[in-house]
């Protein structure tokens, strides 16, 4: 049954519906192909197989009886970002320690309306800080790619590693994830996956563990375009329990997905080439643009001068933030509690053991930029910085539709390779996604080839306010001139 | 920019072993806003209940929870700030306030910093002694309450109840405009009252519902401010007084043995009617103040604040000032009438209609020391305005006298009852009869000569023949026209 595993979104929709197979076969393959993988890839942090099962057959009966939902069946996984009713949800951190949330996330809760079915919680960095799925206290999780000339373990990146590796290795069909910096796009492009992250206000915050609100925003790591195309559709809503949702409607992202770009305007921001970067980064970009001006779409050059501010403001905006989100992990209500001689012990006792070092160090960084005296200096003047960064945005959002970058400035790494000395090495791996957060727009990563080392490499797309019709429609393009990615080498079998 | 809108009052100086200094009072009136549910959340505001009873999702910081602004909140601030005449902000942004308590399950207070959603208008206030003064607000924001920390229930842990936490609070900042306690209270009486008119806030200090911030410092005449010091969470007028009046003795000790105020934050000692320092623990902190990104920028148009503007009830200081105009009060009657607005309203349903002398002397006397007796507000004394009312009217119709009436109003009292009923069954009609009272009359000079002889030259001592017949007529007779009988009979002119 193992072929199961390799098909879409799109294409086991279509067999569940013709009665191929049924939602519980579907569900096995996927268990079988987790519980072969779990102990090398460590891509999960709990697995829920006996509900899945259990989902699966509910599925079966609406299958049969007509009510399919539009993910009817389909085997997910949630990283474990997402608070999920009964199913313990730990952030990737010890200071959850047991913790069972009592409610469902509204995007979890629409994905299993139509029909969803979750496999597991999804590995990811602790807090969903980092880019390589190093920073979680259930332990790294490995990329399913290795490349050509070694056998060395590589990171997923971060920092949802478990959602991109788990997605790659074909443990599920699909998972959702969160995009906070570049959590999304980066680990997608090391991957070999799509990782969408929509405009901010495009899915709730509801139930999503918070890591720095104002950028923090959901979205889909999938095999293909489509199937981004029709997770975000059901995952995205307006919810009245988060006011910074937007009440727009939902377009059926499907129906022009296929509509070309012949005649759009794409834009190529020159800040983009950035110093040291590696050639073959350089020539997969242009690849890109290649690739898009044959199919019809006009390349304009523009500028986006405020670009290399973006991702030393992204680290004083989203440190500030966090300090303050995660000031409610104190042990008093839930979690971990480490006892203290009074109340001021146990915090410092809990907090200390509950967090690891990269939360720690931004926590730290958070709370001395908004520290009197610091404020105006860091929190604010970042905050402006954040108001030319979208300007900069607006403007080149009047020449062109969409803008084509690479994703990440390279390659999958190897576990311990970067930022073992200093921390800024692994942040720049964010280099060219962090923008889309600080701006609030949708960004998409397209695998577009491999690298030298064989690895993948991705392209990111940037669009306008809630075009995410636009920017997959371009997506679908840039997939189709690159061709599907080869399945990695299933060397944990 | 603040200017100081008093001048330096000699009566409000207070005399040292080494001369007078002035008293510079500010208050921070925390006042919980009357609503259903709290202010980002769909709990119960409600009081009392077992602990943790109110208490939601996000009341409790769970994981991933945010905050959603409750409109009903939103719009008893702007009202509030129309009943302050201040400047309503469209708008306004909530900022989190950091600091680390058991009590604050986020980690952080949601309050508003920087741009708070009223801004500067002012609080008229009617003293005692005649004088008006005007305390400026300079603003007022919506805040969320903390829950409560127990360190007594027990032994080895403390215990917290999150009832309140979450429960929308307005911090209303006054000016530093008062100079003394007596200020201060009927600063915060008034208040209560502008709140309690509103239905913005239902005033009652005992369940924690307006607690005061009080900051206190003094200074020789004419010269700038003194340190302040800031004695937090008062919860009654009377301790609101007792504490400014503590920390100005204080203050003013230690500043004549050369020492030097230092800027602290204070606790109020009820029992011991004394102020003291605050632990070292509950001080000052860096609070960390940034903008919620849980929470856009709280915006409303014009039309808004208008339809909430014709929606007011009339406000204190209006019906005061129509009281006086309609019904001829006094000011000092007029005050305390609209103290709460229920009496005001008793008292309007007694008056409208009939003599509004009459109506206020009842009101005012008869009726209000019978609720002083009974410890209750005026409305609540136990005599509808409609049986006062029939009172009066009886009263006005020559039905009883006025003296017969406050047998009726006893009767009322304990019985309950129609008056006019009361008056009927009890045989209590004034006697206008004059053949009737004429024979009484006769009756009464024919048994008295010696009288009739003394007031020949003391015509004042008919009142003694006036009362001769009451008595025979259990106070029935109607005084008028015994007089004139009297007067006919005795041939003496009108005294």
């Amino acid at each position: 049954m193992s072929e199961l595993t390799d098909l879409t979104i799109a294409t086991a929709r279509k067999g569940l519906a013709k009665g191929d197979f049924s939602a519980v076969e579907l569900c096995e393959a996927h268990i079988e192909a987790t519980d072969a993988a779990n102990d090398a890839l460590n891509t999960f942090i709990v697995t829920t197989f006996e509900l899945a099962v259990k989902r699966a057959a509910q599925s079966d009966k609406r299958i049969k009886s007509g009510d399919a939902g539009v993910l009817e069946g389909i085997p997910l996984g949630i990283k474990d970002l997402f608070c999920t009713k009964d199913v313990q949800t730990t952030a990737g951190s010890h200071i959850l320690d047991k913790f069972t949330p009592v409610y469902e996330s509204t995007i979890t809760k629409n994905l299993f309306d139509d029909g969803a079915v979750m496999i597991g919680k999804l590995n990811l960095d602790e807090f969903a800080m980092g880019s390589s799925n190093e920073t979680s206290y259930f332990g790294n999780c490995i990329n399913p790619w290795k490349r050509k000339a070694d056998d060395a373990h590589l990171v997923p990146g971060g920092s949802s590693g478990g959602s991109a590796s788990s997605v790659a290795a074909r443990l599920v069909m699909g998972a959702t994830a969160t995009d906070t910096g570049g959590s999304i796009r980066q680990p997608a492009a090391f991957t070999g996956t799509v990782g969408m992250k929509p405009t901010y206000g495009r899915c709730s915050r509801w139930g999503v563990v918070a890591f720095a609100s104002s950028l923090d925003q959901a979205g889909p790591i999938t095999r293909t375009v489509e199937d981004a195309a029709i997770m975000l559709k059901s995952m995205a809503s307006y919810d009245a329990k988060d006011t910074t949702s937007v009440d727009l409607p939902v377009p059926d992202y499907e129906k022009k997905l296929r509509d070309g770009v012949k005649g759009m305007k794409v834009g190529i921001p020159k800040e983009y080439r950035v110093e040291g970067m590696p050639d073959e980064i350089e020539q997969l970009w242009q690849k890109g643009i290649d690739w898009l001006k044959s199919e019809g779409a006009e390349i304009i050059d523009v500028s986006l001068p405020h670009t290399k501010y973006a991702l030393p403001a992204y680290y004083i905006v989203a440190p500030a933030e966090a300090s303050s989100n995660l000031a409610r992990y104190d042990g008093v209500r839930y979690g971990l509690r480490a006892e203290g001689d009074d109340i001021l012990n146990m915090y410092e006792n809990t907090r200390a053991q509950g967090f690891g070092a990269e939360v720690k160090r931004r926590i730290m960084i958070g709370t001395y930029v908004l520290s009197a005296g610091y404020y105006d200096a860091y929190y604010l003047k970042a905050q402006k910085v954040r108001t030319l960064i979208k300007r900069d945005f607006d403007e080149a959002y009047k020449k062109v539709d969409v803008l084509l970058t690479p994703t990440t400035p390279g390659p999958a790494f190897a576990p311990g390779e970067k930022g073992g000395d200093d921390p800024v090495e692994m942040y720049l791996n964010d280099i060219f996604t962090v923008t889309a957060n600080m701006a609030g727009l949708p960004g998409i990563s397209v695998p577009s080839g491999l690298s030298l080392e064989g690895t993948p490499l991705g392209l990111q797309l940037i669009g306008k306010p809630f075009d995410e019709a636009g920017l997959l429609r371009v997506a679908q393009t840039l997939e189709d001139a690159a061709g599907l990615l080869p399945t990695p080498d299933k060397w944990w079998v | 920019m603040y200017k100081e809108s008093r001048e330096t009052e000699k009566k409000n100086l207070v005399q040292g072993s080494t001369g007078d200094w002035e008293v510079v009072i500010g208050l921070e009136v925390h006042a919980q806003v009357t609503s259903n549910a709290k202010l980002f959340s769909g709990s119960s505001t409600e009081f009392g209940g077992e602990p943790n009873d109110h208490v939601s999702l996000v009341d409790a910081a769970m994981p991933g929870m945010l905050p959603v602004i409750n409109e009903a909140c939103v719009h008893q601030a702007i009202r509030t700030g129309l009943g302050l005449r201040a400047k309503i902000n469209n708008r306004s942004v909530f900022d989190r306030k950091n600091y680390f308590y058991p009590d604050l399950p986020q980690g952080y207070q949601i309050s508003q910093f920087k741009h708070p959603i009223v801004g500067e208008g002012d609080v008229i206030l009617d003293l005692k002694d005649g004088t008006t003064v005007t305390i400026g607000i300079e603003r007022l924001h919506l805040e969320q309450d903390a829950g409560k920390s127990n360190h007594e229930m027990h032994l080895k842990h403390s215990v917290v109840d999150l009832n309140r936490s979450g429960v929308a609070l307005m911090e209303i900042v006054s000016y530093p405009d008062m100079r003394s306690a007596e200020e201060a209270k009927a600063y915060v009486t008034k208040l209560r009252t502008i709140l309690r008119y509103l239905g913005t806030c239902d005033g009652n200090m005992d369940e924690g519902s307006m607690r005061a911030d009080v900051n206190v410092s003094v200074r020789r005449p004419g010269e700038p401010w003194g340190t302040r010091t800031e004695t937090k969470n008062v919860n009654s007028i009377r301790f609101i007084g007792q504490a400014i009046d503590y920390e100005i003795n204080r203050q003013i000790d230690v500043l004549e043995d050369g020492g030097s105020i230092d800027q602290e934050t204070l606790l109020f000692d009820p029992k011991k009617g004394e102020t003291r320092p605050m632990r070292s623990k509950e001080e000052a902190h860096d609070y960390r103040y940034f903008p919620d990104p849980d929470l856009l920028p709280l915006e409303f148009d014009d039309a808004l604040v208008e339809k909430l503007r014709k929606e007011l009830p009339e406000l204190p200081d209006d019906k005061k000032n129509r009281f006086m105009s309609e019904y001829g009060l006094s000011p000092y009657d007029a005050e305390i009438l609209i103290a709460a607005r229920a009496s005001a309203d008793y008292f309007e349903l007694v008056a409208r209609g009939r003599d509004a002398k009459l109506a206020v002397n009842w009101v005012m006397g008869d009726l209000s020391g019978h609720a002083n007796a009974k410890g209750v507000p005026l409305h609540e004394a136990g005599v509808s305005p409609d049986q006062l009312g029939q009172l009066i009217d009886l009263i006005s119709d020559g039905t009883i006298s006025g003296k017969i009436a406050k047998d009726v109003l006893e009767i009322v009292l304990e019985e309950g009852g129609k008056p006019a009923d009361i008056v009927e069954a009890k045989g209590l009609k004034q006697m206008s009869d004059t053949g009737e009272l004429e024979a009484i009359v006769d009756d009464i000079i024919a048994a008295n000569p010696k009288q009739v002889e003394q007031l020949k030259t003391k015509p004042k001592t008919i009142g003694w023949f006036v009362g001769q017949v009451m008595q025979k007529t259990k106070g029935k007779a109607n005084p008028q026209t015994v007089n004139k009988l009297l007067q006919d009979k005795l041939e003496i002119g009108e005294g």
